[in-house]
């Protein structure tokens, strides 16, 4: 009941803005269709260029069903707001970008305005893309004007009212929306600006990994304090981060050029697509991300330091750790809801995560695991009930579904297990819910093969022979 | 150096080795059954030098007793013998039909007991395609002289000439309606005779089940859960074993701490010898944990010995072995426009999807191992030489296993098990590799290297063609002890055996190095000794990347040509049946030049199987996704002739697996390694081809040719599927790709943005 | 620790470890053939088997969750002398090669019919994203399904698991 009043308060307050907005902000008037773009009007280089902003964009992310065309669109992404569909960025005339000028690519880029000039959903992240400069805009343009046009059209969003009434946009972006273009801090390195121009515009990696508030506007005062993706945690790259072992410069680099990193496990669900993307960017461009992300994170205190310190220690020590002690625990008491969960732990998950099976392909010692230290259990949730589907042709990690076997309870018995086990923070609260929720697909999550490991398999996986 | 013509699969190279007439027959009829060749090796002062026998028809030449292949008992059941085994391919269906045509009965009269030391004839290994050829003919031909035996001797009986007399329902009939049972008709030893070089077969029109697509005799039991494999054999009192490997090929046990896994809950022993580790429990989820924890306490050393994977085709270019020459005859000029490319193929897998297996059992001196080895004698001696048994002390008895495609981990985890259960007398053993062990212990096809320069003339006609490889013998085996990796591992090891270099008509790493297209050619292979990594024989051995070089380069010229690539091949082949499967798959296929669909392309690819089994050309649709480079086959239309066709729909069958098969590994598939390890352990990092990219269709048409000698055929489609899917990424994107395999990456980087 | 197992409709009482994988009980313990070791992983699809109409992993889903399940085994779906749908379909259409991960693909199949009599070719592929077959006998095990697919209907009434006795 308090959520149905919260709404509608919600829903009055949006009206009003949205009256407002209306008639303060201007109107955005038509840019006039162009006739179909040659190839031959853009310099290959330049092309080249935007195929790697584009694959910091992740563009093709969202702009691609899987096992379709590339850039066709119509690809599902659940909102709190409704399931807004992506739209078609190839050069089709009809139904993509093929009547855009540069201009108005440039302006939807800037302003989040369609060529016709409607109010673009803030699910297009144009507040991170008007940090863009004109000058990578024009290459993204040359790259997405020479894609195979598509003739697709993506289905209609599916949004209640107000939500579907473009209107109130403007009133969103007078709240919300800072236009403009990122002004480099003269006090960092160039590194440091390089990777914050990266990392805060086309990367938006902001748009994932901050909270929301319920306009669905970033919380500027929580900068990268963690937010939600397609279903999924995006943990917290700040100050706040729960990984057992704090990342560095060096971690995050790698991490995100390879995917996967030995003391953080495998990128998954819509982190896989933006480490696999990744992987057309130069090292220094990498290097640069990280180097902005890791001093957004900052230097962990002394204990916390410490106590990852201890953690590698004892994993690397440990003769594996799930085995020699899961027959006297799952033994111990079976019909209890800890016994019950470390019998399931020995035999489901034991063989894989028990520390013998090198990264990335072998499964994580779960002490060293954010999902299980993470406040909010979600992901870890998501990976039982659903695995981690295997890419096609691709070395990925894979790991089987659990949903098929365990319920809601049994899953809740694991997780608790693995909780008390592998983790110093409190207990989950309402597990069983939250499961249930998941399964039920009140709470959406987007399941894809995992293709993040694009640049595997050169030599992953054993000592020595990862560094690139 | 000196070439010594060889085929690597016969079992010459095993003659005069000392094997015994092995007593098992109970029936009426079989005493002994008579391996001659081998028995009169075994005698103690050579035999007279006697006359070369004549030569016998397939297999009848090594056992040349019909008795050895078809035992008739008192009650008329009948009992086929062959030394090959069922792998998958349909080969104990197919010998059934050929045996049951020619003695006049139906399949389901026919027992056909398959490779067993202690019961059937030594065939060697089945491989290379070779089970129709050899065992085929000589059943047939077996079973064709036992039916004459037969009418003969019921003429004799009945006193009636033997054309009055027709065989019908396991009994010789005469006109007037006279009946004498096979089983009443072969007492007194009347099959323990020698074959004759000709047989009256049957004549290709009164074929009644020859030719036909009777269903296969093992699917049912696959599919309802009967007992269908060697990891379904539950021996009374059977114990259950893990072997732990080694961490890496050259890694070494330094010590191990076995107090705390012997402890553990069900744990009967632990075996070390050398680098050689091993566990048994009562149960088998208690041999697991045993295993793993064995794992985490066993210390190895490590040295970096691999080469740069990166580097391979450079590794294998350094190493500077023994020159072959393939073929030569003449160069040619190069005149007109030449083309030179390096074409490059990684270790790949057999990875079959159920690791091996096998049983053991050492009772009173004696070990009898049941193993899906592709070779039960060669098994035989392997582990006897192992163990410092004699042969007559080892039977190996073949059971099916998974899939193999040649090579796999089988006779490794034969000889496992017969190390423990060496160390476990009394108690039957049964050793399942685990998914890590097969991954990363298995043989793996050899990596290649082929540099291919040719010339294309204004006339369209190919000028000259110089085609140099680089690679080692595909196959390791026959290679006694050595070539057992519980062998290598004891503390006893016997030392790894240097491959021989031999040049042999069927082709090994040069298998299809030699083009049968008609033109002026020097092929010359350039022998790689040693392998950083264990290698032996993969489905189609060098065939696979040789076709695929030889069949890129076809395309390459035909380019330059400005010719159609279907029409270049006619234009350079005179083989009917080679121009007849080319035209059958281009025709069926649809094949035009028109310019494809955005994204598609159209490719061929054609050889004749070690240029003497199956011919087979097949034409693939593919679409390539520009933006990330995959590639998918849209679908697969193909063509073979293997000669008399015996079961159309497992040649059809064969056909369609080696089609994705090879997809799979074109478009995937390498094992990788850093310089210490494999790391490619499980399906995770060995991706092969799954349902979502499985073609729309893969259609196979047969070229029937009744009368003609059978062709292999299992292997037939690697090659020039391999080949026909590069030519149409090349013909969707404008650009050729020389590395093996096309994946994403590669592709994607290829053909730009 | 004692669990009682129903399996294709008869109860199995067996005394293992509660950690022990499904797999290994049906096989060694129930002596049951059908589902096969692959990879132990949950990568390969080998060891499926349907467990209250959902297709499992038998290799990584311990015993002591099987506990009040109905478990249905390839050995469920019919006999060799009176094969189900599914098993006719599989043998008419001569799909399997060495046969080994044939069991699972049947078992994810009945999971998938049981629940959508009429799949599209695309939701077969789908259900078998995670079966492999190494033999490239996929054209047939799609062909076999959707004719399995098609008996059912035939029949008329909606399969259901065969129980003993």
């Amino acid at each position: 009941m308090r959520v149905l009043m919260r709404v509608a308060a919600g829903v009055l307050i949006l009206l009003l803005i949205a009256a407002v907005g209306f008639f303060a902000l201007a109107w955005k008037g038509e840019i006039e269709p162009v006739a179909a773009v040659d190839r031959a009007q853009f310099d290959q280089e330049l092309i080249e260029q935007g195929a790697r902003l584009a694959a910091v964009g992740n563009c093709i992310a969202c702009h691609t069903v899987p096992g379709q065309p590339a850039f066709a669109g119509g690809l599902a992404l659940p909102t709190p707001f409704g399931t807004i569909y992506s739209t078609n960025i190839t050069p089709d005339p009809e139904t993509g970008i093929g009547k855009w000028s540069e201009e108005a690519f440039q302006r939807a880029m800037r302003e989040g305005v369609d060529r016709e000039g409607n109010h673009l959903y803030p699910a297009f992240p144009y507040d991170h893309y008007t940090r863009v400069t004109d000058e990578d805009n024009r290459a993204l343009y040359a790259f997405l004007m020479t894609r195979q046009p598509v003739n697709s059209t993506a289905p209609e969003n599916e949004l209640p009212f107000p939500y579907n009434m473009r209107m109130i946009l403007a009133g969103w972006k007078l709240l919300f929306f800072e236009e403009g273009a990122y002004h480099p801090d003269t006090a960092q390195s160039e590194e440091w600006n390089r990777g914050a121009y990266l990392a805060e515009g086309l990367g938006h990696c902001g748009a994932c990994h901050s909270p929301r508030n319920r306009f669905g506007a970033i919380d500027p005062e929580r900068h990268f304090g963690g937010g939600e993706a397609e279903g999924w945690q995006a943990y917290a790259i700040n100050t706040e981060s729960p990984a057992p072992i704090p990342w560095d410069q060096e971690s995050l680099a790698f991490y995100l050029r390879q995917g996967w990193h030995e003391h953080h496990g495998v990128s998954r669900g819509p982190m896989a697509e933006v480490t696999g993307n990744l992987g057309l960017l130069p090292d220094s461009d990498i290097a640069a991300i990280a180097t902005y992300v890791a001093s957004v994170m900052g230097e962990p205190d002394a204990e916390r330091q410490a106590r990852a310190e201890a953690l590698l220690a004892e994993v690397s020590q440990s003769q594996s750790p799930a085995l020699v002690d899961a027959a006297p625990a799952a033994a111990a008491q079976p019909g209890s809801a800890q016994g019950d969960g470390a019998a399931i732990y020995a035999g489901a998950c034991a063989g894989c995560h028990d520390g013998s099976r090198p990264q990335p392909f072998g499964g994580l010692p779960f002490s060293l695991s954010t999902a299980v230290n993470a406040p909010n259990p979600q992901n870890i949730v998501n990976v039982v009930l659903y695995g981690l589907p295997p890419a096609d042709g691709e070395a990925t990690s894979v790991m089987p579904a659990f949903g098929g076997v365990l319920n809601d309870e049994q899953v809740a018995d694991l997780l608790a297990y693995m909780r008390e086990r592998f983790s110093d923070a409190p207990a989950w609260e309402n597990l069983v819910e939250l499961v249930a929720r998941t399964r039920s697909g009140e709470h959406k999550v987007a399941i894809r093969p995992s293709d993040g490991i694009e640049r595997g398999p050169e030599n992953v996986g054993a000592s020595g022979g990862a560094e690139d | 150096m000196t070439i010594v013509p060889q085929d690597e699969f016969s079992t010459d190279r095993r003659k005069g080795i000392s094997r015994r007439g092995v007593l098992m027959g109970t029936g009426a009829l079989v005493v002994s059954f008579s391996l001659a060749r081998h028995a009169l090796a075994q005698q103690a002062t050579p035999a007279p030098a006697a006359p070369e026998p004549p030569k016998l028809p397939g297999s009848l030449d090594d056992a040349r007793r019909l008795d050895a292949w078809i035992r008739i008992d008192a009650n008329s059941d009948i009992t086929v013998f062959t030394g090959k085994i069922e792998l998958g391919q349909g080969i104990r269906t197919a010998l059934i039909q050929v045996a049951a045509e020619e003695l006049e009965v139906e399949p389901g009269d026919i027992n056909l007991i398959t490779a067993d030391t202690g019961r059937t004839p030594d065939e060697g290994f089945t491989a290379g395609s070779q089970s129709m050829q050899n065992s085929g003919t000589a059943i047939r031909n077996a079973a064709a002289q036992v039916r004459e035996i037969l009418i003969t001797e019921a003429s004799r009986r009945l006193n009636v000439p033997r054309e009055s007399l027709r065989a019908e329902g396991k009994a010789i009939v005469g006109q007037n309606g006279q009946t004498i049972g096979y089983g009443e008709l072969v007492s007194d030893q009347l099959l323990a005779v020698e074959a004759q070089p000709q047989s009256l077969l049957k004549s290709p029109d009164s074929l009644r089940i020859i030719g036909q697509s009777l269903p296969r005799v093992d699917i049912p039991a696959k599919v309802t859960g009967g007992a269908a494999y060697v990891q379904d054999l539950r021996l009374e009192g059977m114990v259950h074993a893990r072997v732990v490997r080694p961490p890496a090929q050259a890694a070494q046990l330094q010590d191990v701490d076995t107090t705390s896994v012997e402890q553990m809950p069900g744990v009967i022993t632990v075996i070390r010898d050398g680098s050689f580790l091993a566990v048994v429990a009562e149960q088998e989820f208690q041999a697991v944990n045993a295993m793993r924890v064995l794992q985490q306490a066993a210390r190895w050393s490590e040295d970096a010995v691999l080469p740069n994977q990166n580097e391979l085709p450079a590794f294998l270019e350094s190493t500077k072995g023994d020159i072959g020459t393939v073929a030569e005859d003449g160069a040619g000029d190069f005149s007109g426009q030449v083309f030179e490319a390096t074409f490059t193929r990684p270790y790949q897998m057999h990875a079959s999807i159920g690791p091996s297996c096998g049983v053991a059992l050492m009772e009173n001196g004696q070990l009898t191992v049941w193993s899906h080895t592709q070779g039960v004698y060669p098994d035989q001696e392997a582990i006897a030489e192992m163990l410092g048994m004699n042969v007559e002390q080892v039977r190996v008895i073949h059971m099916e296993g998974s899939g193999c495609y040649g090579h796999n981990g089988a006779d490794d985890a034969a000889a496992d098990a017969a190390m423990i259960a060496a160390a476990v007398p009394g108690r039957p053993i049964r050793l399942q590799w685990m998914r890590e062990d097969e991954h990363g212990w298995e043989p793996y096809g050899p990596a290649m290297l082929i540099k291919v320069r040719a010339g294309v003339g204004q006339d369209g006609r190919i000028t000259g063609w110089n085609y140099d490889l680089w690679s080692n013998v595909h196959s390791t085996r026959p290679g006694g002890a050595p070539s057992l990796l519980a062998a290598r591992h004891r503390a006893q090891a016997f030392p790894v055996r240097p491959p021989n270099f031999n040049i042999s008509q069927s082709g090994n790493g040069d298998r299809n190095a030699v083009p049968l297209y008609v033109f002026p050619r020097r092929v010359l292979w350039h022998f790689v000794s040693e392998m950083p990594l264990r290698v032996s024989a993969l489905r189609a051995l060098g065939a696979y990347a040789n076709v695929f070089a030889l069949e890129s380069t076809m395309d390459e010229l035909a380019i330059i040509a400005g010719a159609d690539p279907v029409e270049f091949r006619l234009r350079h082949l005179e083989d009917e049946r080679a121009r007849a499967v080319v035209e059958k798959a281009a025709q069926e296929f649809g094949w035009s030049t028109d310019a494809p669909a955005n994204g598609r392309g159209r490719g061929f690819g054609f050889a004749r199987y070690k240029n003497l089994a199956a011919f087979l050309a097949v034409a693939l649709e593919v679409e390539v996704e520009r933006e990330t480079g995959r590639v998918r086959v849209v679908r697969a239309v193909s063509a073979i002739d293997s000669g008399e066709a015996v079961n159309p729909d497992g040649i059809r069958n064969q056909t369609e697996g080696g089609i994705i098969q090879s997809i799979s590994w074109t478009l995937y598939e390498q094992v990788t390694f850093d310089n210490t390890r494999v790391t490619s352990t499980d399906w995770s990092s060995y991706p092969i081809l799954r349902f979502s990219s499985v073609p729309e269709s893969v259609d196979v048409h047969i070229i029937n040719r009744p009368g003609q000698p059978f062709l292999g055929t299992g292997e037939a489609a690697q090659g020039p599927v391999a080949a026909a899917l590069a030519n149409a990424v090349r013909n969707a994107t404008g650009v050729r790709f020389y590395d093996l395999p096309l994946t994403r990456e590669r592709v994607k980087q290829g053909i730009g943005i | 620790m004692a669990i009682s197992l129903n399996v294709n409709g008869e109860t199995h009482e067996v005394d293992v470890d509660p950690a022990t994988p499904l797999l290994y009980v049906l096989r060694n313990d129930l002596q049951l053939n059908g589902a096969k070791f692959g990879c132990g992983l949950g990568q390969c699809g080998a060891c499926t088997v349907v467990v209250d109409g959902e297709a499992v992993l038998s290799c990584v889903t311990p015993v002591s969750l099987m506990e009040g399940r109905e478990i249905t085994t390839v050995e469920g779906l019919g006999t060799i002398e009176e094969p189900g749908p599914l098993q006719a379909a599989f043998i008419e259409q001569q799909a399997a090669q060495c046969g080994y991960c044939i069991p699972g693909m049947m078992m994810t199949a009945h999971a998938l019919l049981r629940k959508n009599a009429q799949p599209s070719d695309q939701e077969i592929r789908d259900a078998l994203m995670t079966n492999l077959c190494r033999c490239g006998t996929h054209m047939r095990i799609l062909a076999a399904i959707r004719r399995a697919g098609e008996l059912m209907q035939q029949a008329g009434a909606p399969q259901t698991d065969r129980r003993a006795g």
